[in-house]
């Protein structure tokens, strides 16, 4: 039993025990952990202990909530108090956050059990969580291959049944590429959906929390129980959210699917295909398919990759050996930091430290961060536009299927380019989510990605589920 | 070697980040950020001259509370997660420049 709402309705009857969901899952992981390595850290004896409170709930006739008994898998960058919490950086190894995220509470108060904390690329940077101090995940789908990033970690317990739901975050993919390349669904909701409230920040304009699932329903009984706002997250968009569990089962009659005509070249040609038939289901589902222009699209990348690295040069910054985390000693302070810093980020996230760092400097900033953030809102209204035209629009979610390890060699742009669909969402804070639909090269999973206007999530959802149940 | 970014900035920019980088790092950093930003020339193409940069996806209001105490964090729990500490302090060495 996979699905979490079948778990919760099992659980919450008392047909089954929340005990025996937790076991069956906790074998999963004993038989292909080691080879997939999803988790930083599996808490297999707090999720047993929370699965007997449960079941003790039932018994005395209480309700524990919606995922009732529903094993969970977190990325590793959203803090439970005194749980480690890494980033899958050495620089945070060991540390035990003092609170818990709000996401992690809402979790718990829906009588959800957390099963473990997932692999990521260090601190969310990368498309396919290579970039782990601690190792690299392996795809479920083919164990040579990677699966995806940075919320590798996630999808993967998702697509090995390690765990029935995830949580991941989105930057500009993190949940949607490996969703795609692990053949699950991923969510970004709308910025501000979801509050980042103990999320580890990486870029604060661009960072949202998404869920992973097997189907679009589950993913949306998780967003009902993540969403709404958060006193302590200023940027929580202060509204109640439509009940998306509601709205899956109401297919795509009369949607408007935008297809971009112009949309940057280079998804591979198994990709495409899969692409088109996805735009001939919600046409054989009642949608009306309409043409969208938006020519910025294809300069997302570069204005990603200069707003993304200066906000997080900013945030990164408090890794200073001082109140938390690796020290590595000096003659004073200043020297303190800087050899603490070197010893403590890997490769790639020295790399957008100096990056953005250079972006946001004196003689700098105008050629680029500046530059980038007009592109950003250029990008932003060319979107706006085609929302006005379209309910949702149809991309690719990754340009392939999931690529052998290495395969990006040391050439970070080639990595980045991974990226490329997905990130204009993260500029414009619209939502978007990826939906396995069949399967590309070498038998491996594709998906297809739903983008929509800002809350506007049940049309999104409305969308996934009629390509969901086009492939079922 | 580079057209866009020398050696010397990327040194500067990595003391302004408090990264102590080896000079291989620096050297094949120098290359890295070089191939970027020849990439990230792409926007220079575009008129922004009358475009309002956008920071974030929404505008923000400035949001106030009540003032009144409510519980913060654990001091003691914050303390047992700093690499060091004194007397309820986070403790760091000299912080008056021995490498100026």
């Amino acid at each position: 039993m996979t699905d979490a709402i079948e778990i919760a309705a099992q659980v919450r009857s008392g047909a089954v025990t929340a005990v025996d969901v937790v076991e069956q899952h906790l074998a999963a992981i004993a038989k292909r952990e080691p080879e997939i390595h999803a988790f930083n850290l599996v808490l297999a004896e707090e999720a047993r202990g929370r699965a007997h409170e449960l079941d003790a709930m039932v018994a005395a006739g209480r309700d524990p909530g919606p995922l009732a008994g529903v094993p969970i898998a977190l990325k590793d960058n959203m803090c439970t108090r005194g749980v480690p919490t890494t980033c899958s950086s050495k620089i945070l190894a060991g540390w035990k956050p003092p609170y818990d995220a709000t996401v992690v509470s809402k979790l718990a108060a829906a009588g959800a059990v957390v099963i473990g904390k997932t692999n990521l690329d260090e601190f969310a940077m990368g498309s396919s969580t290579e970039n782990s101090a601690f190792g690299p995940t392996r795809n479920p789908h083919d164990i040579t291959r990677v699966p995806g990033g940075s919320s590798g970690g996630s999808a993967a317990a998702v697509s090995a049944g390690f765990a029935s739901l995830g949580l991941g975050s989105d930057t500009g993919g993190s949940i949607r590429q490996p969703a795609a390349l692990c053949g699950v669904v991923g969510v970004k909701p709308t910025y501000g959906y979801v509050s980042r409230y103990g999320l580890i920040a990486f870029a604060s304009s661009l960072d949202q929390i998404g869920p992973f699932a097997n189907s679009v329903a589950d993913a949306a009984l998780l967003l009902d129980v993540i969403g709404g706002h958060d006193p302590l997250d200023s940027t929580s968009i202060p509204l109640t959210h439509p009940a998306l569990v509601d709205v899956v089962g109401q297919g795509a009659e009369g949607l408007r699917v935008g297809r971009i005509t112009d949309l940057p070249a280079g998804a591979d040609p198994d990709v495409t295909e899969r692409l088109e038939l996805a735009f001939e289901a919600l046409r054989a589902a009642g949608a009306t398919i309409v043409d969208v222009q938006v020519p910025a699209f294809e300069f997302g990348l570069t204005a990603y990759y200069l707003i993304g690295p200066a906000e997080a040069s900013s945030n990164l910054a408090r890794y200073d050996g001082v109140r938390y985390g690796l020290r590595v000693d000096a003659v004073d302070t200043n020297a303190m930091y800087g050899v603490t810093r070197a010893a403590g980020f890997g490769a790639e996230v020295k790399r957008r430290i100096m990056l953005g760092t250079y972006a946001l400097s004196a003689g700098y900033y105008d050629a680029y961060y500046g530059k980038a953030l007009k592109v950003r809102r250029l990008i932003h209204d060319e979107f706006e536009r085609a929302y006005q035209r379209a309910d949702v629009l149809l991309t690719p979610t990754s340009p392939s299927v999931a690529f052998p390890f290495g395969a990006k060699g040391d050439n970070p742009l080639a990595m980045y380019l991974c990226d490329v669909y997905t990130i204009p969402a993260n500029l414009t804070g619209h939502p978007g989510m990826s939906v396995p639909f069949g399967t590309g090269a070498a038998g491996l999973p594709v998906g297809v990605q739903v983008l929509a206007g800002t809350l506007r999530e049940p049309q999104m959802f409305r969308a996934a589920a009629a390509l969901e149940r086009a492939v079922s | 070697m580079s057209d866009r970014i020398s050696a010397e900035t990327v040194a500067k920019v990595a003391r302004l980040a408090r990264l102590d980088l080896t000079p291989e790092e620096i050297e094949r950093t120098t290359a890295q950020l070089d191939g970027m930003l020849e990439h990230f020339a792409d926007i220079d193409t575009l008129q922004l001259d009358d475009v309002v940069p956008m920071t974030q996806p929404y505008p923000l209001e400035n949001v106030f509370r009540d003032d009144v105490i409510v519980a913060g964090l654990d001091r003691d729990e914050v303390l047992a997660m700093a690499p060091v500490v004194e007397d309820g302090r986070f403790r760091v060495p000299p912080i008056i420049g021995l490498d100026a």
